[in-house]
C-alpha cells in the first residue's frame, strides 16, 4: 500500500504545483487584460452614452463619424500615410539588411544602432530637427500630409528593424542567395522570390508594426501642422467629445483586428509546415 | 547523357585582406574528369570553388569554361551547378519545385520544366519526394535534390562544396557513390571540394591537395596514396610514421632496414621517413629479445577488418595496419618486433614541419 501511496502523493504534489501556476498566469492575463481593456470599455460606455438622462444607448457617434468631412479626411490621410509608410520601410529597410548580411557585416552594428536610434530621441526633439527641412519642402517641392512619411519612416525604424532581423536569423540568408544565384536568378528575383517568402511572417510583421505607429500618432504631425487621424481626434474632442472617442475606439479596434488576422496568417503557415 | 567541357584555372590569386587564401591555383579539369579538392580548412580549396562558381572575384588569374573566358562574370551567368555543404533548398517550394526553379529562371516553358524536373528528380532516386517540402526530408533526400536542382539547369561544371558533410556516416558513404554513379551518367566535369580523403581517394579520377593556398599534388587517389609528393601530402593523405633515418644514396637506412626513396637524389645524411602503417608488419618476440625494431604494444583500435597497433620502440612510437585476425594475439603489454616492408619512402628533412590533418 505504501509502495502505491507514495507516488500518489507525488503526483498530488505536482498537480497542486501545475495548479498553482495556473492560478497565477490568469491572475496575471485578468490583471493586465482589465489594464488594458478598462479605459477601452469606459471610452466604449462614453461613447454609446444618450444624450440628456436615462436616454438610452446608442452607436450614433459610431454612425455620424461619416458626415465629418474633416474626420474622414483625416482617417483616409493616416490610412494612406501608414500603407506609404509600410511600403517604403520594406524596401528601404528589407534590401539593406540582406546586404549588409551577405557582404557588409561589418557595419552591421553601425546600421543596428542607426535603426534603434530614434527610439532614444523624444519626437518633440525629432520635429525640431525636422521642422525647418518640412518648412523648405512645403514651400519647393509639396506640402501635402504625405511627406509625413519621410518622418514617419525613421520613427518606425526601430520597431521594423527589430523585426525584420529576427526573421532574416531564422533562415540562412547566404546559402539560400547563393544557390539562387547559382542557379541563374539576379539579386531582384533573390529577394523577391527566394527571401522574402521564407521571411513573410516578420515581412507583416514590420509592416503591421509600421501601421500601428503610424495610425497612433501624434506629435509630429501636430507640430508639424499636419491632420492627421490622432490630431483630428484631438480638435474633435473639443467641439464633440463622443464622437473624437468613438473614432478612438474604432482605430484601436481596427489594429486590434489587424494584429488578430496576423496571428492567424503566421499560425495557418505553422501549421501547413507542420503537416 | 553529353560529355562535359574542359575547365581551367589559371594562376589564380585570392587575398582577404593580409591573408592569402590562393596563392597561384591552376588547374585544369579534363571534359567528363571528377577532381576532388582535399586539404585542411583554410587551405584555399573552397576559395578555389567559390571563384569557379562566380560567387567570389579573383584578386588576379583566370577561369576559362569550355575554351570561354568567365572570370568576370557574375554567378548567375556563369552555368554552374552546385551543391552546398549546408542544407540549401528553398524552404517554402516543394522538391519539384526547387528542381524546377533554375529551368524558370531560363524561361523554359512549364511543360519541359516539370519534364525535366521530373527526369531530374528520377535521376537522384526521388520520383516519389516531388510534393515534399524541405522539412519533410531527411538530409541525404535534401542534397538529393539539391544535386538534381544543379544538374536540371544542364550546367557546363558540377560544383560540390562538401556536400556530404552534414550527414551521418553510413548515408555519407551511400551518397557518395550516388553522386559518383549520377555524375558519370551524365558525363558532366565536376568539382569535388572536401576535408575527408576517404570521400577524396573513393571517388574522384584525380585528387589535388591542397595546403596554404597552393597544389601540392595532383594526380589518380593511387599515386597520391602510394606516391605522395611532398611530406605534407604524405602526413595528411592517410597515417603515416616518422622515422629518422639517414639517407645513404638511393635509400635510408631506418632502425638497421633499408628502404628505397620515392625521389633519390636528396644529400646524404639524416632525415626522417614516412611510413605508412600497412608498411609494417608485427610478430610476436619472446621478453628478452632485444633490437632496433623491438618494443611493447601500447594499444590496439579495432577498425573493422583491419585494426591499428600502436608499438612503443623506447624513442618514438609506431602505427601498424594489420587484419584484425593477425592483431587479435597483439594485446597490451605484449613484446613484439616490427618488420618494415622495403616499400619507396618518402623522406622529410629536419625542417620540414609536420601539418596536423584537419
Amino acid at each position: 500500500m505504501a509502495a502505491v501511496a507514495a507516488p500518489r502523493r507525488g503526483m498530488s504534489v505536482v498537480r497542486a504545483r501545475r495548479l498553482k501556476l495556473k492560478v497565477f498566469r490568469w491572475t496575471v492575463f485578468i490583471l493586465l487584460g482589465a489594464f488594458f481593456l478598462v479605459p477601452i470599455g469606459a471610452m466604449f460606455e462614453f461613447s454609446t452614452r444618450g444624450v440628456g438622462e436615462a436616454a438610452p444607448r446608442t452607436l450614433a457617434a459610431f454612425v455620424t463619424i461619416g458626415q465629418y468631412p474633416d474626420l474622414v479626411g483625416a482617417i483616409v490621410n493616416s490610412l494612406e500615410l501608414a500603407a506609404l509608410t509600410s511600403i517604403a520601410m520594406l524596401l528601404l529597410l528589407v534590401p539593406t539588411m540582406i546586404w549588409v548580411k551577405l557582404r557588409l557585416s561589418s557595419i552591421s552594428r553601425t546600421v543596428e544602432f542607426i535603426c534603434l536610434l530614434p527610439l532614444t530621441i523624444p519626437a518633440i526633439v525629432l520635429v525640431a530637427g525636422l521642422g525647418p527641412i518640412y518648412l523648405w519642402m512645403a514651400l519647393n517641392i509639396s506640402d501635402s500630409i504625405l511627406t509625413l512619411a519621410f518622418a514617419y519612416l525613421i520613427l518606425v525604424l526601430p520597431y521594423t528593424y527589430r523585426a525584420l532581423y529576427a526573421g532574416l536569423a531564422a533562415i540562412d540568408v547566404k546559402t539560400l542567395s547563393e544557390a539562387a544565384r547559382g542557379l541563374g536568378a539576379g539579386w531582384g528575383t533573390v529577394m523577391w522570390r527566394v527571401i522574402a517568402p521564407n521571411m513573410s511572417g516578420a515581412l507583416l510583421n514590420a509592416a503591421l508594426l509600421s501601421v500601428a505607429v503610424v495610425l497612433g500618432e501624434f506629435t509630429i504631425a501636430n507640430l508639424l501642422n499636419y491632420v492627421n487621424l490622432q490630431v483630428e481626434v484631438a480638435q474633435l474632442g473639443r467641439a464633440n467629445a463622443a464622437v473624437s472617442i468613438a473614432v478612438a475606439v474604432a482605430s484601436l479596434l481596427f489594429v486590434f483586428v489587424l494584429l488578430v488576422l496576423l496571428s492567424f496568417v503566421g499560425r495557418s503557415r505553422r501549421m501547413r509546415e507542420a503537416q | 547523357m553529353r560529355s562535359g567541357v574542359e575547365v581551367r584555372l589559371e594562376d589564380l590569386r585570392r587575398q582577404y585582406g593580409s591573408v592569402v587564401a590562393l596563392d597561384g591555383l591552376s588547374l585544369t579539369l579534363a571534359s567528363g574528369e571528377l577532381v576532388a579538392l582535399l586539404g585542411p580548412s583554410g587551405c584555399g580549396k573552397t576559395t578555389a570553388l567559390r571563384l569557379l562558381a562566380g560567387l567570389e572575384e579573383a584578386n588576379s588569374g583566370r577561369v576559362v569554361v569550355d575554351g570561354e573566358d568567365v572570370t568576370g562574370r557574375p554567378a548567375s551567368r556563369r552555368d554552374v551547378g552546385m551543391v552546398f555543404q549546408a542544407y540549401s533548398l528553398f524552404p517554402h517550394m516543394t522538391a519539384w519545385q526547387n528542381v524546377a526553379f533554375g529551368l524558370q529562371m531560363r524561361k523554359v516553358g512549364a511543360a519541359e520544366r516539370k519534364k525535366r524536373a521530373g527526369e531530374m528528380l528520377e535521376l537522384v532516386g526521388l520520383s516519389g519526394f516531388a510534393n515534399r517540402y524541405a522539412h519533410q526530408m531527411s538530409g541525404g533526400q535534401q542534397q538529393r535534390v539539391a544535386l538534381a536542382r544543379a544538374l536540371a539547369i544542364r550546367p557546363k561544371v558540377l560544383l560540390l562544396d562538401e556536400p556530404l558533410s552534414a550527414l551521418d556516416a553510413k548515408v555519407r558513404s551511400r551518397l557518395r557513390d550516388e553522386i559518383r554513379r549520377v555524375q558519370l551518367e551524365v558525363g558532366i566535369t565536376t568539382l569535388f571540394v572536401t576535408h575527408d580523403q576517404e570521400e577524396a581517394l573513393a571517388i574522384a579520377d584525380r585528387v589535388g591537395v591542397m595546403q596554404a593556398g597552393r597544389l601540392e599534388q595532383l594526380g589518380p587517389p593511387t599515386l597520391v596514396y602510394s606516391r605522395p609528393a611532398t611530406p605534407f601530402v604524405a602526413s595528411f593523405v592517410g597515417l603515416t610514421n616518422r622515422l629518422p633515418g639517414t639517407v645513404r644514396g638511393n635509400e635510408v637506412e631506418v632502425r638497421g632496414t633499408r628502404l628505397p626513396l620515392v625521389q633519390p637524389g636528396g644529400a646524404d645524411g639524416p632525415a626522417v621517413a614516412l611510413v605508412r602503417p600497412e608498411a609494417v608488419t608485427v610478430a610476436s618476440e619472446g621478453p628478452s629479445a632485444a633490437g632496433p625494431l623491438l618494443g611493447t604494444v601500447i594499444a590496439t583500435a579495432f577498425l573493422g577488418a583491419t585494426s591499428r597497433v600502436t608499438v612503443d620502440l623506447g624513442d618514438v612510437t609506431v602505427l601498424a595496419q594489420l587484419p584484425t585476425s593477425e592483431a587479435s594475439s597483439f594485446t597490451a603489454g605484449t613484446r613484439v618486433r616490427l618488420v618494415l616492408r622495403p616499400d619507396p619512402v618518402l623522406i622529410a628533412r629536419e625542417n620540414d614541419a609536420a601539418p596536423s590533418p584537419a
